[in-house]
């Protein structure tokens, strides 16, 4: 079983992450990622949303007829979205006013309604809710990246405005790392975040093939090994 | 006595792509000669430094992609997208402008895609465009030309305006903007727009000392050195008439039609055709042979699709020039275009509803 959860992780946080590689959720990812604070506060949204879909899917998987299992679906993660948007509207309103549209346009995210289907209609509570639990924070790792990656290049600042999530003592976590006298406008644009975005996936796939070469030249010493000592 | 087999075509002009590339360089030449003199000696030290970041990043990308360097470097692809880009932005732009421009085109938009040959974009026009979006302040300060500025800039002058941005006696840009009439001035197609904007009818708007001879003082002559320079690429065979032809005969036709509706809001068809970056983006950007539609027919839609987007952008868009997204936008279509235009290959019939 630990080894399942292991799987899991791993799934969920590298070999099939919903941002790097089923490449789902694409228009908050790229829309929102302009500070390091947007990408947390959807990142958050997200993962809630998804643990609560996949928890409740996953709970009520015996009884959903298969014919009409989407609708059913979206209705449930529409009433954990309206929940999450309700909480950030009374507890974190600007970052509420900041995200905009990008926080009821979660209903349509694919990767949670593709959690639904692909894992907690099928699996028990607790692996679904561990699940949602690691899809959630890989989505919102690629966010954290790509929203520091943008925020760094764009004002030069990580963290700013972070007081709008976590409350007045966040305003602490706010760096300068470079004084920049002018924006790099594009980096904040969306053209910024596609081209961060690439890049990111560009790098996640050279991590993956050096690893195969290294598994590759170790697999082939090994047979070289056994042919002798065979002949 | 053996033949040699060699795939078509077996008839081809004897130029290397090194030698192309020189050709195009040489042909800028004039045009590099004119605008440095017409806007002063911050063109060279832009030159200068395009080439260098254009070089030094061409040689880091091939060294991280375990490829040779030297005879990479000596196709002079990356010479070409630094001239370009370099005679695109204003003279006295700061230095790390080109420097992140350059570097932009050679890494992301020509070595990332596979190196030359392979880029969909044409990198300079990528790069100018990246520019633009990201500085647009800093990449719309043209200088007035030379002789409506107040102070001249000297060689060292040049240097140090790009690099700190005033004169090396401490003129700031600011000052160093301002014509012989105190006012501030802009290219002499953001002029016209701006004035259309104000109201003004465009022979108001001639009246201005930028406007002496009807296109700007220099503009016309840049765009006539860059009108020669192409005519040697055609005498050369480096480039075909087909796009320079197509580009600046849909833009006349385009702008014709319009200024004969009406000629006190619309740019007559010799305004666009010698404004801006007109003939530079004609002869020597769409006609980059990686990034350009490569049929015959195709490259007559490439040319026209081109020119009426120019149109387009000049008359309603929201950017003084257009002839980078343009040719961005062309350089989209071009898989389709050549898709579509497919030649019938010798000795097949013409395939029915498709000539």
């Amino acid at each position: 079983m630990s080894q399942n959860y292991k799987e899991l992780a791993t799934q969920g946080l590298w070999s099939n992450n919903p941002g790097l590689v089923q490449l789902l959720g694409l228009c908050p990812l790229l829309a929102v990622t302009n500070t390091v604070t947007n990408a947390l506060g959807l990142g958050i949204a997200t993962l809630l949303v998804l643990l609560g879909s996949n928890l409740v899917v996953s709970a009520i998987r015996n009884w959903v007829p298969r014919e009409i299992r989407i609708p059913i679906f979206v209705l449930v993660i529409a009433s954990f979205v309206t929940a999450v948007q309700l909480l950030m509207n009374a507890f974190t309103y600007e970052l509420y006013l900041a995200l905009g549209i990008f926080i009821p346009l979660i209903v349509t995210n694919c990767a949670i309604i593709g959690r639904a289907e692909a894992f907690a209609s099928k699996n028990p509570m607790l692996p679904s809710a561990f699940d949602a639990l690691m899809m959630g924070l890989g989505f919102a790792a690629v966010l954290l990246a790509l929203g520091a990656m943008r925020e760094l290049l764009g004002q030069g600042t990580l963290f700013d405005g972070a007081d709008a999530l976590l409350g007045p003592w966040a305003q602490a976590l706010r760096v300068e790392v470079l004084a920049l006298d002018h924006y790099f406008l594009l980096a904040l644009l969306p053209p910024g975040a596609f081209i961060g975005m690439g890049l990111l996936i560009a790098g996640k796939n050279a991590i993956d093939q050096r690893k195969q070469r290294k598994q590759q030249v170790k697999t082939a010493i090994t047979r070289a090994r056994v042919t002798g000592t065979i002949v | 006595m053996s033949f040699r087999i060699a795939s078509s075509p077996h008839q081809h002009n004897q130029k290397t792509t090194s030698q192309l590339m020189l050709w195009v360089v040489i042909a800028a030449l004039p045009a590099i000669a004119v605008q440095s003199y017409l806007f002063g000696y911050g063109v060279l030290v832009q030159l200068l430094l395009a080439i260098v970041t254009a070089w030094a990043s061409e040689a880091l990308v091939l060294m991280l992609r375990d490829k040779t360097i030297l005879p990479r470097l000596k196709d002079h692809s990356a010479l070409v997208t630094a001239v370009l880009l370099a005679v695109s932005i204003p003279a006295y732009a700061p230095w790390w402008l080109v420097v992140i421009g350059t570097a932009f085109a050679i890494i992301m938009v020509k070595q990332l895609y596979g190196g030359l040959g392979f880029n969909l974009f044409n990198p300079a026009m990528a790069a100018y465009v990246l520019l633009l979006i990201a500085f647009p302040v800093q990449m719309t300060q043209w200088l007035p030309p030379t002789a409506l500025q107040q102070h001249a800039l000297g060689p060292l002058d040049a240097v140090c305006a790009v690099m700190s941005q005033a004169s090396c006696q401490g003129i700031s840009l600011e000052q160093l903007r301002q014509g012989v009439d105190g006012m501030t001035m802009a290219t002499p197609l953001d002029t016209a727009r701006t004035d259309l904007m104000m109201g003004l009818t465009l022979p108001e708007s001639y009246e201005k000392p930028l406007f002496q001879g009807g296109v700007g003082v220099g503009w016309f002559w840049l765009n006539l050195a860059w009108l020669a320079g192409g005519l040697l690429l055609l005498q050369q065979g480096v480039i075909q008439w087909r796009i320079p032809v197509s580009v600046l005969g849909s833009l006349a036709l385009c702008s014709l039609i319009a200024w004969s509706v009406n000629p006190d809001t619309n740019f007559s068809p010799l305004f666009q055709l010698f404004s801006g970056a007109s003939m530079l983006a004609a002869f020597f950007i769409a006609t980059d042979p990686v990034s350009a539609s490569t049929t015959a027919r195709g490259r007559i839609y490439y040319g026209v699709l081109i020119g009426v987007l120019v149109f387009v952008i000049r008359s309603f868009g929201g950017y003084p020039d257009a002839f980078a997204f343009a040719v961005l936008l062309a350089n989209m279509a071009v898989p389709l275009i050549d898709y579509y235009t497919r030649p019938r290959t010798y000795g097949h019939k013409a395939v029915k509803g498709r000539q």
